[in-house]
């Protein structure tokens, strides 16, 4: 690894200040869905639709995925190719699994009469997870690639450096989820059950 | 291919030498190409917004004017304000960025070359898909803060407004990209005993403008999409009819416009922070209080944007809130003021063209000052608002400040990197040409602003008052075209004279003059030592014996594949679908070919 004036690694640095800058993308969009909460002027409401027990379930799966994630870097840093690829492999399926959730509950809103341009509910709604999902999305076919160098034994400790980057940004998208989580779910009103 | 991979090692192990040709400039990855390439496409862009600003110019000569119509005018102003932001002030300081930086901080390239290259095109792409706007139907014309619901499918309906959306997409993520690259390669690859507090103001001040840039962006990158789903998919975000609050936009759009203004200043007063001490043969006074009062500058600036809104009707409070905080940014802009000016004085100065801009901004960003702060109390900006009070502000300090603060950049660097220096007689005049034209174009618009004057109308009737003003203001604006045209005459003229300027011609004290003018590819052969701030005067430089050994980056074609991809993907958002996902397959083809190509 070449020398840096701070000992932190380049590529490190470079995804906490992405990181940084994704924080004002997501606080935009967060700071827009609080904005217009309550204020769309024709039906279907959030809190007829949010489904809090479903995506409980869905959100518990997402962080399950950053648990393979620690466990997948360890592996990797332990340079134990079996867990590495076994890790890798289930953060990404979990991560698929998050995605196919979110697939199933805009299919269902559409179903409900909930069209993208219905009210500002669904502009902020679909806008602001989406956005999440498409970040889900980019980790999927990442956490895919590392999987695939590793089924080809070429992710040894010597690139733990790679699998760590991957693993901020998991972890990142991860902790964007549990405040759209709270702030859209938890804070909406909707019955529990 | 087989040239390219021939280049890449001539150009990195001989070390000392350039492969030639288009595709070694098309696959290039290095720094000081980088920055050649993004000053130059920004100086087209600057003659291209000033060819923009005559024309604004001729209409407005005399009332009742018919040069334009009132369409090409509203997008003309708007082009003019985008193209001189995001296309001109922006890549030009990028150039000086990219050139400049590593050799000041003793590195050998940027943290991340390809991810460099990238930048590049891709603003590239952004900036010739909106551009191309004036061919397909129209240019965008809601000004360039584009207030909603002016920009709605129903008041905007041609396709004028995605294309701002689009452009603006690419150019903004272009310029995060540039930005979180520069932040690594400013704390990570600074040469040994180069700590913060030495690190020379110019450098201090692009961190500090990276820092901007990847904060602010993303608001107004939001703000877009939000725009580009209302006039698509029919969402109501500035809807008024569906409940949605074209006030909204106002909010997220100058979240990312007024810390955009610093972003576009800061550069220019690092610049002057490194001539200034340079051409009074002193140490800038107050170094410490400089670099502080520069992030002081930058964070305030992400607290006062509602200044822009005080006509909105926030409320006294909100006003009142924003005013006090606007009137605070005047101390360290203040601060930065005496210091440049206590660094003169004892001096013995030496009046070259690097300084005499700089001196220029000192005054003339004054001035610009001093009406900002008139707008700051929200009393006096309601009289103000909208009118050409606030198009003579932001000009005194965005021309007057930022430009001229440039041009003090391009008359210092050029010898470095061209190895010649600009002619010092064209330069003066140039120098003194342009404010004149610049104090003639701006300085009556203060009148006719406060004698009503709206911004943004392509005409307005004869005895109001206005006609004096307005004639001066385009009389000025044509002696500011003979300066600029002096400008490019020397321009090409000193390239073409003999490379005389040596190592350090102006006998600077950082780290960019310790190697020779233009810099071998890998600028320094052993990495220096730094043991004091202004270390070419105070022997504060050490090279350490033997050879060292180092492998300069590839050149890489992979960065301008995704780029391009990423260009058809916006363009297939107006074509259709098809080209939209061939363009998201070539970038994310682009991007494997990309990760598992060696970097060395």
């Amino acid at each position: 690894m070449e020398r840096t004036s701070t000992g932190v690694p380049n590529e490190k640095m470079l995804m906490w200040a992405f990181i940084g800058s994704e924080c004002m993308l997501f606080g935009s969009l967060i700071a827009t869905y609080l904005a217009y909460r309550g204020r769309s002027i024709v039906g279907p409401y959030e809190e007829e639709l949010l489904n809090i027990p479903f995506i409980t379930v869905t959100t518990f799966v997402l962080l399950m995925s950053s648990l393979m994630m620690v466990l997948a870097l360890s592996a990797v840093q332990r340079g134990d190719p079996r867990g590495s690829k076994l890790f890798l492999l289930l953060t990404a399926l979990l991560g698929l699994v998050f995605l196919a959730g979110q697939v199933f509950e805009f299919n269902h809103f559409a179903h409900e009469g909930l069209g993208l341009g219905r009210n500002l509910f669904s502009g902020t709604f679909f806008l602001t997870t989406g956005f999440h999902g498409a970040h889900v999305t980019v980790g999927v076919i990442w956490l895919l690639t590392l999987w695939a160098m590793a089924m080809r034994g070429r992710l040894g400790p010597e690139k733990s450096l790679k699998v760590e980057v991957a693993g901020l940004y998991w972890h990142f998208v991860d902790v964007v989820w549990i405040v759209l989580f709270t702030v859209i779910y938890l804070m909406s009103g909707a019955s529990g059950a | 291919m087989a040239t390219a991979e021939a280049a890449a090692h001539s150009e990195g192990k001989a070390g000392g030498t350039y492969a030639g040709g288009l595709w070694s400039w098309i696959t290039t990855v290095d720094h000081k190409r980088i920055g050649i390439l993004y000053f130059l496409s920004g100086l087209f862009f600057f003659l291209v917004g000033g060819l923009e600003a005559m024309l604004i110019r001729l209409q407005l000569a005399v009332p009742e004017n018919t040069v334009l119509s009132a369409e090409v005018f509203n997008q003309l102003f708007t082009m003019h304000g985008l193209t001189m932001v995001l296309f001109a002030v922006m890549p030009m300081a990028a150039g000086a960025f990219n050139y400049i930086v590593p050799l000041q901080i003793g590195a050998r390239d940027v943290a991340f070359p390809r991810l460099n290259a990238f930048s590049y095109w891709l603003f590239l792409c952004g900036a010739l898909l909106l551009n191309s706007s004036f061919f397909f139907g129209g240019a965008p014309s809601a000004g360039w803060f584009a207030y909603a619901n002016l920009t709605s499918s129903q008041f905007s309906p041609g396709h004028g407004m995605d294309f701002y959306v689009l452009g603006l997409a690419l150019a903004g993520a272009a310029s995060i990209v540039a930005a979180l690259n520069f932040i690594v390669t400013i704390i990570n690859l600074r040469a040994p005993g180069l700590t913060f507090m030495r690190l020379p103001l110019f450098t201090w001040m692009t961190l500090v403008v990276s820092f901007l840039i990847i904060l602010a962006f993303p608001p107004f990158t939001i703000g877009t999409i939000f725009l580009l789903f209302d006039r698509m998919f029919g969402t109501l975000f500035f809807e008024p009819s569906g409940g949605g609050d074209p006030v909204l936009w106002q909010h997220l759009f100058w979240i990312f416009g007024h810390p955009e203004v610093y972003i576009l200043i800061l550069p220019a007063f690092g610049i002057v922070s490194d001539v200034i001490p340079t051409f009074s043969r002193k140490p800038l006074f107050g170094y410490p209080v400089v670099v502080y009062s520069g992030i002081l500058i930058a964070f305030l600036g992400f607290g006062v944007w509602a200044h822009h809104m005080f006509s909105v009707g926030l409320g006294p409070i909100a006003n009142s809130a924003f005013s006090g905080l606007t009137m605070l940014i005047a101390i360290p802009t203040g601060v930065k003021m005496f210091n440049w000016i206590a660094t003169m004085w004892g001096g013995s100065i030496r009046f070259r063209a690097p300084m005499l801009f700089s001196i220029g901004l000192v005054a003339m960003f004054t001035i610009g000052g001093l009406s900002g702060v008139m707008h700051a109390s929200a009393p006096a900006d309601l009289q103000q608002t909208d009118t050409y009070f606030v198009v003579a502000h932001l000009h005194y300090v965005l021309f007057g400040g930022t430009i001229f603060g440039l041009f003090a950049g391009i008359y210092y660097w050029f010898p470095k990197v061209t190895g010649r220096l600009l002619g010092e007689r064209l330069a003066t005049a140039h120098f003194w040409l342009l404010l004149i034209g610049m104090n003639l174009t701006f300085f009556p618009m203060h009148f006719a602003g406060l004698h009503g004057m709206p911004r943004r109308t392509f005409t307005y009737p004869a005895g109001l008052g206005f006609e004096g003003y307005n004639l001066a203001s385009t009389v000025g604006a044509g002696i500011t075209l003979l300066a600029m045209l002096l400008f490019l005459l020397n321009f090409v003229r000193s390239l073409r004279s003999e490379a005389t300027a040596g190592a350090n011609p102006w006998e600077a004290s950082t780290l960019e003059w310790a190697t020779s003018s233009p810099p071998p590819v890998h600028n320094f052969d052993v990495t220096p030592e730094v043991t004091s701030r202004d270390p070419l005067w105070y022997d504060g430089i050490a090279l350490p014996a033997g050879e060292e050994e180092f492998h300069m980056p590839n050149p890489s074609y992979w960065p301008l594949v995704v780029a391009g991809g990423i260009l058809m993907a916006a363009a297939g958002a107006l074509v259709g679908l098809p080209v939209a996902l061939l363009g998201a397959a070539v970038a994310l083809a682009g991007i494997y070919g990309w990760s598992f190509e060696p970097i060395h």
